[in-house]
């Protein structure tokens, strides 16, 4: 079985939102990049499960710049067996999509997974992407992931439920919480990723269809009213008055 | 023409699909142009749709499920065929599930989990959620034409004036599907937590799950649909997709009402674009107070059940 894992990086989930004055970029000095919680998490974990129970090759993928390789290497660290990175600096999803299909399509991957988002963007387009790219099923927002011979059958979030579903190999998969459970790299693995091959490969050509103007904070909060703990009908007051909700 | 989803279910257009209306009837006015609905599945009463500011219905009655691939296929179709500028859709699961490949199939700019838009100097400008709701973003189109995936609950619902709707029939191909569906499992009852406007969420100050009667009690008393922190949910006191913040779900209700939760930075964020919070929490310096608009500081096994009582009663009256 041929498995792999996009693989994307994101602020520490605690980092401090800013912009430069002009609003067009995201001031990331001295902020703490990790891997994204549902790649690593969920996403490259499942990825291994299966490899243990099925045997074969967990290749993961990243488009980005060197500063990510620290985060490859933890990606390795996990479990995955070789990674590699297209070297670039993404302005978009599209972008990120068009290179990790042309080489899933070189490469020929029985399972592709993703995160459901990225923790920063929010935006759930690569995987999407990548399955329009490749013409083949995307089962979004999984939380439940079994292979019958050459099927899968996946449980994924909907509003208000999940939809059991069944597709034939290859598809592109993203992982949702529940698909697996976070595994803490160990000594050896990290050891063990040293030795591990990652790639740069070149970039191909993207167009661009859409253009930030701008990044913005939202309004500071006018401040919070107190109300007294014993002072009930005041809660109920704002309850009716102020909330409007009875 | 702006091409809009209506996604529904049971024959009725989903709360999400009103709002991706309401949006692409005010992107319409704004850019003069006429609006035109997608319904696939059960036929909706056309009269339903009335006051939603459309201009043209196409209706296809197909009782099965639907894939991406095959809902990607037709969305494109319609919009070959009425020569639409813009598609709007909800960014639900359905929208997160097809938005980035029917921009790969058309080759037109998509901008996701848009609030709002405005015009500058002649120019439409999208205001994208991102950082989990900590910031947003301003996209445009770089040739003017795209498709505008909505977050749920983010530009709210607007009515229009009732005018008549055409119902326009084009010719549809449905492909073969590449997913079978083999269940489906829905939560009977409650509002999804994406589309609910109440919402009562408890953490760990709650000591124990035995103890949520009371916040079920307060939920009920304003048919609010309940939610609840991480930590709750991983130990299995409340399941899983109650579970809201940074990496559970991320909500946009009218009210936000936390018990017993500290507020920290990876919950806000799946909560913080809530219009109103109300917190209780016992800790003066808990985080969550920072971020809301009432706040009670006590003990809410004191509280709860004495307001849980007043605002029965008050409801009564
Ligand atoms: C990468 C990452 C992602 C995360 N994602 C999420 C996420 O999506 N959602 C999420 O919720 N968390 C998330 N977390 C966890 C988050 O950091 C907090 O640990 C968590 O939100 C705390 O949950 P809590 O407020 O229920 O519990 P606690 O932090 O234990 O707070 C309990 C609160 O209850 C109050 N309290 C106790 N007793 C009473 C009483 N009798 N009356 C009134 N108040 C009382 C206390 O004062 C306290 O403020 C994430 C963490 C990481 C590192
Ligand atoms: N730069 C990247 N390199 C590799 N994979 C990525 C990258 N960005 C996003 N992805 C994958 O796409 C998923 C969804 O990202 P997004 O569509 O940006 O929310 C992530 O969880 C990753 O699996």
């Amino acid at each position: 079985m041929k498995l792999l894992v996009c693989i994307s990086k994101t602020p520490d989930t605690t980092s401090k939102i800013s912009f430069s004055q002009d609003g067009k970029r995201y001031l990331d000095e001295g902020i703490q990049y990790i891997l994204n919680p549902y790649d690593e998490w969920y996403a490259l974990v499942r990825a291994i499960e299966l490899k243990e129970k099925f045997g074969g090759q967990i290749d993961v993928i990243h488009v980005g710049n060197a500063t990510s390789d620290i985060l490859i290497r933890k990606a390795l660290a996990i479990g995955a067996d070789a990674a590699f990175r297209i070297d670039m600096e993404p302005m978009n999803s599209d972008e990120i999509a068009k290179q990790i299909a042309k080489f899933a399509k070189e490469n020929s991957y029985d399972l592709i997974f993703c995160g459901k988002e990225t923790i920063d963007h929010n935006s759930s387009e690569v995987a999407s992407r990548i399955a329009q790219y490749l013409d083949i099923p995307y089962l979004s927002y999984c939380n439940h992931l079994e292979i019958e011979n050459d099927k899968i059958v996946a449980s994924c979030e909907l509003e208000g439920g999940v939809a059991l579903l069944e597709a034939k190999i290859p598809v592109v998969i993203s992982a949702a919480k529940g698909l697996a459970e976070q595994r803490i790299p160990n000594m050896k693995g990290i050891i063990d990723a040293k030795k591990k091959p990652l790639e740069v490969i070149s970039p191909i050509e993207t167009e661009q269809l859409v253009e930030l103007v701008c990044f913005e904070l939202p309004p500071v909060k006018s401040g919070v009213k107190m109300i007294d703990p014993t002072q009930i009908d005041e809660m109920v007051a704002v309850f009716k008055n102020e909330l409007k909700i009875i | 023409m702006v091409l809009v989803i209506l996604e529904e279910q049971n024959g009725r257009i989903k709360k999400s699909a009103i709002e991706a209306a309401g949006f692409a009837s005010k992107l319409a006015q704004l850019s003069g142009m006429k609006v035109c609905g997608l319904c696939l599945g059960r036929t909706i009463n056309v009269n339903e749709l009335t006051g939603l500011g459309l201009d043209q219905i196409v209706q296809i009655e197909h009782a099965d499920y639907l894939d991406s691939s095959q809902w990607i296929s037709i969305v494109a179709q319609a919009k070959e065929q009425l020569g639409s500028k813009f598609i709007v859709l909800s960014n639900n699961s359905l929208g997160k599930s097809i938005s980035g490949g029917l921009s790969v199939h058309l080759k037109m700019g998509l901008i996701s989990n848009v609030v709002n838009f405005k015009s500058q100097e002649g120019v439409l400008q999208f205001q994208k959620s991102v950082f989990s709701g900590k910031a947003s973003a301003w996209y445009a189109f770089s040739d003017l034409n795209g498709i505008i995936a909505l977050m749920p609950n983010g530009f709210g619902i607007h009515k229009f004036d009732e005018k008549p709707i055409d119902s326009k029939v084009l010719d549809l191909k449905i492909p073969e599907p590449k997913i079978k569906l083999l269940d489906r499992k829905l939560i009977q009852g409650k509002t999804p937590l994406t589309e609910a406007e109440i919402v009562v969420s408890a953490g760990r100050g709650l000591k124990d799950p035995s103890n949520w009667y009371m916040v079920e009690e307060l939920a009920d008393i304003l048919h609010a649909t309940t939610a609840c922190s991480r930590p709750v949910a991983d130990a299995g006191w409340r399941p899983h997709h109650e579970h809201v913040g940074q990496t559970g779900v991320a909500i946009r209700p009218n009210v936000y009402i936390a018990l017993g939760i500290s507020g920290a930075i990876q919950h806000l964020a799946g909560v913080n674009n809530s219009k109103k919070i109300f917190v209780i929490n016992k800790d003066p310096e808990a985080p969550f107070f920072k971020a809301a608009d009432f706040g009670v500081c006590g003990d809410l096994f004191e509280i709860l059940p004495k307001l849980n009582e007043a605002l029965r009663k008050s409801k009564m009256n």
